[in-house]
């Protein structure tokens, strides 16, 4: 090393954003969750062969029926873009400290408040009569897709607010108050839909009216995809900028890794924590607006999917990086469609692909307990100069 | 006893477990070295059998490393403790207990969650594999019954009020038959009420001759109305012993502080014209407990002065510097900077120019895994130039670091190390640089910014304290450490008891009535 300080730094800023991280912290961050992946997939192989399937089999199945071609890919990527915005629920506070679940309950919020605004600007009411019915509004679609985009982030941000007001004005645990609001959100859809909002022409599951078809969310051209990926993808790089390149995001880590230090900034705590939650809560709830205007063109309980559960898994995998959350999606996506090809092919039961995503998300859980403790990824113990030095005092090995 | 003793030991064992007396306990010539820090200096201290020993000192005086030598926490580098004059080792708390000696901390080591019978029972040393609960039940109440006081055996230690979970911590050593009792601050979470009456049941037993008390405590009127004899360690070293009757409390409090100390000189800019900056107004505040910790204090702190709070720890200074700093809120009374009512928000903080140095600023003012840059940046990273809008400007805070970096002499491996890998001296520069650079400073908060620091440190730590005050910064210097404050300080206050107990220019303080004050006297 032959470097003064001054051209150190030179070269530091040349690099720009690049030199900002050490490249063995970057490694650990990649090599670790690989690591747990790869490890999951030999329990998972394990559980295979006690089932009486041939391991190699099972996965070649999985990576055919999820990445195998751009059909099963289709599948992987209908499931992955509500994943991203899930996963945002529990990335975006976690870099706050908190610990939220609560997706799936915002997700089916976020559904609730879709269809009420998507049927109140369709037909003038929730409950249209058959006269309403034959009348469309003259609103244009993406009118009607905009305003249920706003009232599914609002729903799904303000259920979300509500557990960041509780843990910061009257400390309930968030992660306890937001699992159970799940099964509150999902106790009130199942409660509007048997009847408040219930259409009576659907006799066979409980539902609410449905979307004129004219008012959905479409697919990509010449695709089953729909235009919910987009959503995923640009609220997760949004959620990154938001996070690590502005003052808001500063603040929030700043909470996040010390409260007492955020205090003596001055910085409200009390209010990132609700705004946080609420920004969390929203991604989730535009995952329950895009798979009631795209997939399911209103809401009953096919909307508790387990997009919720599964996105906690991706945010894990992904160490809260939103950036890295929707690769992530990808590849847990993929692993949920190729639950029904296992069903098919190999008679292995749908819940297969559960006992595999179980598996992962120990194997994680697991896994964040060994930063720090391979010699690998440790930062050699450079001598430290104090900078700047005075040229004659500078001992280090001359070029 | 099952394990092979030699008798002698034997004899001696069953002289202490047998006998109602409490053995004698000597410490002679007793030294202990951390690193390069001597901590205790040739220390001596002689225990008489069914006395109430005071032990005294200032904070870091050894009193602590004093007692964790007898009760084997630490390994004494010189010196032998003598148990009725035969020399002893004492390894481990287990071997304490072995010769009758058991301590009870200045925090409960109870579990709150079983009662007061389970955690009499796991106290014991030689738990038994199977408890036999209705057997034990009948030794516990039948112990009860002799005890000096009495704690009900089923309540959970939870329920508990701080007195008797404090009677609970005394109760478990006599219920292992300790004949000497030492007692770390036994008080400080009691009410006055509360620790007369412990100490005055336990005093009943050490006259009737059952057990020896050596008591480390910073109140005079304990000291006074409870014990026989005291030992004064200053600065690590032995500064006296004497029997409390020939004792007065300026005796006691000259012993503790040593000999009159002139105020170190310092080159001050003199203000002839002094603007109030910060008043305090009736300020209360509360502990974490909720139990009060600062009762109504006043003060006014003026541009271009020091005003230093001495206290002895746990007095409220903690609570009232967070208050101060935002990180606590108060429970009533105003704060005025500027003569405007000032609530800690970040506006307000940026408007009236305050900084904070607070103690522990790793745990108080810094994000460890957040880079240098960022934590250099911290009060300024959403005005220009460093953030532009919404947007933060890397390369505006990475500049503001590498001046600081160069400046402030902070040694880190560069800008984007986390703040927490560096050490102690480096992460006190980082938030000296963010705290003191600014040139707009008007009010400086400081709590004990020197702590465990090396004297070049301290020493530097001090001039930029006292530059920023000839600039004209209002300084509120809060520290356990009266030379830092005698040497800094235009105007000394003592804090005790949350309450403001002594007041006085620092060239005409009083110094035995500082030690008194700090007291509580």
């Amino acid at each position: 090393m032959s470097k003064t300080p001054q051209s150190r730094i030179w070269i530091a800023n040349g690099l720009g954003m690049l030199s900002r991280y050490n490249w063995r912290k970057i490694a650990e961050a990649i090599a670790l969750p690989v690591g747990a992946l790869l490890f999951s997939l030999i329990l998972f192989g394990i559980f295979c062969a006690f089932c009486g399937k041939n391991p190699f089999a099972v996965y070649g199945l999985i990576y055919k029926s999820a990445f195998g071609s751009w059909r099963s890919f289709q599948g992987t990527l209908l499931r992955a873009a509500p994943l991203m915005l899930t996963a945002l629920c529990t990335a975006l506070p976690a870099r706050l400290g908190l610990m939220i679940i609560g997706n799936e309950g915002a997700l089916v919020m976020g559904g609730l408040g879709a269809i009420a605004a998507g049927l109140l600007l369709s037909y003038g009411s929730i409950t249209p009569s058959p006269e309403q019915l034959q009348n469309v509004s003259g609103i244009p679609s993406a009118g009607v897709l905009l305003g249920m985009a706003l009232a599914g982030i609002v729903a799904g941000g303000l259920w979300i607010a509500v557990v960041g007001a509780l843990r910061h004005y009257r400390a309930v645990n968030e992660t306890i108050s937001s699992l159970l609001m799940n099964y509150i959100a999902i106790a009130l859809m199942n409660h509007l839909v048997g009847g408040p909002i219930k259409d009576p022409g659907e006799t066979i599951k409980a539902s609410s009216f449905s979307l004129p078809e004219m008012n959905r969310l479409i697919n990509l051209p010449t695709t089953r995809i729909h235009y919910g990926l987009f959503y995923g993808l640009i609220a997760c790089v949004i959620a990154y900028f938001l996070i690590q390149r502005t003052t808001f995001g500063f603040a929030a880590r700043t909470a996040g890794g010390n409260v007492k230090a955020a205090r003596i900034a001055g910085l409200p705590v009390g209010k990132l924590t609700v705004m946080i939650c609420f920004l969390a809560g929203s991604c989730a709830g535009l995952a329950g607006m895009a798979e009631v205007a795209a997939v399911h063109g209103r809401v009953n309980e096919s909307l508790v999917a387990g997009y919720g559960y599964t996105g906690i898994l991706v945010a894990f995998v992904a160490r809260y990086n939103p950036i890295a959350c929707t690769l992530v999606a990808v590849l847990l996506g993929g692993i949920l469609s190729s639950g029904g090809a296992l069903q098919r092919t190999l008679d292995m039961p749908d819940a297969t692909a559960l006992v595999f995503q179980g598996l992962v998300f120990l194997v994680i859980l697991f896994s964040e307990s060994l930063y720090g403790r391979f010699r690998v990824f440790k930062e050699p113990i450079a001598p430290i100069a104090a900078p700047p030095l005075p040229p004659s005092s500078s001992t280090t090995v001359s070029a | 006893m099952t394990e092979v003793i030699n008798p002698t030991e034997h004899d001696v064992l069953s002289d202490i477990h047998g006998a109602i007396a409490p053995p004698q306990l000597e410490v002679v010539s007793m030294t202990k070295r951390f690193g390069s820090l001597v901590a205790l200096d040739n220390v001596s201290l002689h225990l008489k059998p069914a006395t109430f020993h005071a032990l005294l000192g200032e904070n870091g005086a050894g009193k602590s490393t004093l007692v964790k030598c007898i009760m084997g926490f630490y390994r004494a580098d010189h010196g032998d403790v003598l148990i009725n004059q035969h020399s002893r080792s004492i390894a481990s708390p287990r071997d304490a207990h072995k010769y009758g000696i058991g301590m009870v901390y200045q925090h409960f080591t109870s579990v709150p969650a079983m009662t007061v019978a389970e955690n009499l029972v796991l106290s014991r040393f030689d738990s038994p594999t199977v408890i036999h609960w209705k057997q034990e039940y009948e030794h516990l109440s039948a112990f009860m019954e002799t005890a000096p006081f009495k704690v009900p055996l089923n309540v959970p230690v939870g329920q508990l009020a701080a007195g008797q979970k404090q009677k609970l911590e005394i109760l478990k050593q006599l219920y292992l038959q300790s004949k000497i009792l030492i007692l770390d601050e036994p008080t400080s979470v009691l009410t006055p009420g509360e620790a007369d009456e412990v100490l005055g049941l336990i005093r009943e037993q050490v006259t009737d001759g059952k057990l020896s008390v050596l008591i480390i405590s910073h109140k005079f009127r304990e000291v006074t109305s409870f014990c026989d004899e005291i030992t004064v360690l200053r600065k690590g070293k032995f500064a006296g012993t004497g029997f409390v009757k020939d004792l007065s409390v300026s005796d006691m409090a000259e012993m503790m502080m040593g000999e009159k100390r002139e105020p170190q000189k310092v080159e001050k800019v003199a203000y002839s014209e002094v603007i109030p900056v910060l008043e305090l107004k009736e300020l209360h505040t509360n502990k974490d407990n909720g139990l009060e910790a600062v009762h109504g204090v006043n003060l006014t702190v003026h541009s271009g002065e020091i005003v230093g709070i001495a206290g002895i720890s746990g007095n409220g200074q903690r609570e009232l510097v967070e208050v101060l700093a935002g990180q606590r809120p108060a429970t009533s009374g105003q704060i005025l900077i500027n003569g405007e009512v000032y609530r800690a928000t970040r506006s307000e903080m940026f408007k009236h120019r305050v900084f904070v140095l607070p103690e522990e600023p790793l745990k108080n003012a810094c994000v460890a895994h957040m880079s240098v840059a960022e934590n250099l940046s911290l009060r300024t990273f959403d005005r220009p130039p460093q953030a532009k809008g919404i947007f933060l400007i890397f390369k505006a805070i990475r500049d503001l670091a590498v001046n600081l970096i160069g400046s402030f002499k902070i040694k880190a491996p560069s800008p984007d190390t986390p703040v927490g890998n560096l050490s102690g001296g480096n992460v006190q520069r980082t938030v000296l640089a963010r705290e003191l650079s600014p040139d707009s400073i008007k009010l400086l908060i400081a709590a004990n910014p020197c702590f465990g620091l090396d004297f070049a440190m301290v020493d530097y730590i001090h001039s930029q304290i006292l530059e920023a005050r000839n600039r004209g910064v209002a300084v509120l210097l809060v520290s356990e450490d009266l030379d830092e404050l005698l040497k800094l300080s235009d105007r000394i206050i003592v804090i005790s008891g949350g309450q403001f107990a002594y007041e006085s220019q620092t060239e005409k303080a009083d110094f035995a009535a500082i030690g008194q004050s700090m007291a509580g006297h």
